[in-house]
């Protein structure tokens, strides 16, 4: 089942047009930087734009960074959020329970397979970029956030971090938009219900008022993967959005089971 | 094969399905008649597990756990449903491989489920092209595909021509007759009517009569006696006739030969003579309520 749902996955034109999206916004955003020569000062813009002109290598951090508050979300709710409602919209729900599939199974090779689409194109977006970069602006030697210097093989270890942190992030997304994927039979409501989820978050998250909640939001620290370009690396809020997601991930991907599996199918 | 006990689904205050107790046993061609919205898919859904039910019990196959019989069952629930953008072929391949199903065999019996329906020739192109009598087809072949026991179909010849639907039938009744029960859901009298041996009648969730097509078209006792001698037939029988229209009479009698014997003696010229009987559309339609799709 887990290889009938990873071969969907890649047989949908719809999933290389979403990585395909999210490779261009930030390969267009180097072009217009290169052809400018004209870098956001250091603290305004996309993280780590400020950096780039001089030194390709930092680009795939460069390139999450603009992926990541809208683009890279939206692609990832939309994947996960088509899974269960969209066989459920498209009649075929039932007849992969009725062939018989088990509801804890079917769940899991659509979790595996929004793993798979998450890990594919945050991969494809870091290499494309890491290209992109080397490309229009050169590697030469790559200074840290904190202004010391890394070899390219540290800066590659960071970068694999990146993808890793960025990653695991977007599961939380993922599993957001899975449960509501069980709750309605429109893969429409369930991707926009997730995404509704993020900018309430993100909204939250720049408000003082709600500093209280701040600590507990989906997106807090979402952007604490820049903390892996210091020198020393500063673990501190890296590790809290390490556990935060986990939470979020067994939380929704707990309530998406308890869903599912006790639900009347009616699709 | 399936036996329901007092099966009731509730969906919030509204009763789907009220108190159902089918019971169809192995060879039959069972017809599940029902005006629209009477519970035929809902309880066509509690058979294969995919609604639960909120009281009663479903037994298929021997079995309360559908889901553990669920290899031996071929169905179709509420039209036929396909991955738009592969071929025929390759849904029925990727639908076998979700399932626990020998891949051995897959190929054959791919090949042999789409035979079955008439699709043998079938090329590359997605389903999203498919007429909507193919999309039927595609439906029947993926339920036959692990070549089930029991057949369930719901509103299986929606979208199908008259050839179509002859072809349907005749499919059918030769898988019937190879030992596959049948369980088709309907609101189509004649199609039940034409090949069905069992009637079970949906009305408003609740099961109204349930026996054999033969049974419910019992013989009315009434013959109908075509004459060109209307008059002397009419003064001969009597207060036996019930009804009298152009050169038809209706006479009620248990034994239509002495009928016939009496009138010819008698030097009435008899054109035709015939038994009448319940039409299976009047005795649903005097067992339901009527159409519930009416606002």
């Amino acid at each position: 089942m887990i290889v009938t749902e990873l071969r969907k996955l890649v047989r949908r034109p719809r999933t290389w047009v979403l990585v395909a999206l999210l490779v261009a916004l930030p390969t267009i955003v180097a072009l217009f930087v290169k052809l400018s020569q004209v870098a956001p000062r250091p603290g305004t813009g996309p993280a780590f734009l400020s950096a780039v002109l001089d030194n390709g290598t930092l680009f795939p951090a460069a390139a999450l960074a603009i992926v990541l508050p809208l683009f890279l979300p939206v692609a990832v709710a939309v994947v996960a959020g088509e899974s269960v409602a969209g066989e459920a919209q498209a009649g075929t729900l039932r007849y992969l329970l009725l062939r018989p599939v088990g509801r804890t199974r079917l769940l899991v090779a659509k979790l595996v397979s929004v793993l798979a689409f998450t890990l594919i194109s945050v991969s494809v977006v870091a290499l494309v970029s890491f290209g992109v970069g080397v490309a229009l602006f050169g590697s030469a030697t790559v200074s840290s956030v904190s202004g010391t210097q890394f070899s390219t093989a540290d800066a590659a270890v960071r970068i694999t971090l990146t993808v890793l942190y960025v990653g695991w992030s977007m599961l939380g997304v993922a599993a957001v938009a899975l449960f509501l994927s069980t709750v309605t039979d429109s893969p429409l409501v369930a991707a926009l219900g997730a995404v509704g989820v993020l900018v309430a978050s993100t909204l939250l998250v720049t408000l003082d008022a709600a500093a209280s909640v701040q600590p507990y939001l989906p997106t807090r620290y979402w952007f604490a993967f820049i903390d892996l370009y210091r020198d020393p690396v500063l673990t501190r809020d890296l590790f809290r959005g390490v556990a935060l997601q986990a939470v979020y991930i067994a939380v929704f991907l707990t309530a998406a089971w308890a869903n599912f599996t006790t639900k009347d199918v009616t699709s | 094969m399936i036996r329901t006990q007092a099966l009731v689904k509730r969906f919030g205050r509204f009763t789907a399905v009220d108190g159902v107790e089918l019971d169809v046993r192995e060879g039959d061609r069972y017809g599940f008649l029902g005006p629209n919205g009477s519970g035929k898919t809902t309880t066509v859904r509690l058979l294969l597990g995919l609604v639960l039910p909120t009281s009663g019990s479903v037994e298929v196959l021997g079995s309360t756990r559908p889901r553990t019989v669920l290899p031996q069952v071929g169905a179709m629930v509420e039209g036929p449903a396909a991955y738009g953008h592969l071929s025929g072929r390759a849904n029925l391949t990727m639908s076998d491989a979700a399932g626990a199903s020998d891949r051995s065999t897959r190929k054959a019996r791919v090949d042999e489920a789409l035979e079955r329906v008439g699709l043998a020739g079938i090329d590359k192109r997605p389903v999203q092209n498919y007429s909507l009598g193919m999309r039927q087809r595609l439906g029947l072949a993926s339920a036959l595909l692990q070549r089930p026991r029991l057949l369930i179909l719901d509103e299986p010849t929606n979208g199908l021509d008259p050839q179509g639907i002859r072809e349907f039938r005749e499919l059918l009744v030769e898988l019937n007759n190879g030992g596959t029960t049948v369980f088709l859901s309907s609101h189509l009298l004649a199609e039940i009517e034409a090949l069905c041996t069992r009637v079970g009648v949906l009305d408003r969730g609740r099961l109204v009569a349930q026996d054999s097509l033969v049974s419910l078209q019992a013989p009315t006792g009434r013959t109908q006696v075509q004459t060109p001698d209307l008059a002397d037939a009419a003064r001969l029988l009597g207060s036996r006739v019930e009804h009298v229209s152009a050169d038809l009479l209706l006479v009620r009698t248990q034994r239509p030969d002495e009928l016939n014997r009496e009138l010819v003696t008698a030097g009435v010229r008899v054109v035709s003579l015939m038994p009448e009987r319940h039409t299976l559309e009047d005795t649903v339609l005097s067992l339901t309520t009527g159409t519930s799709d009416r606002a």
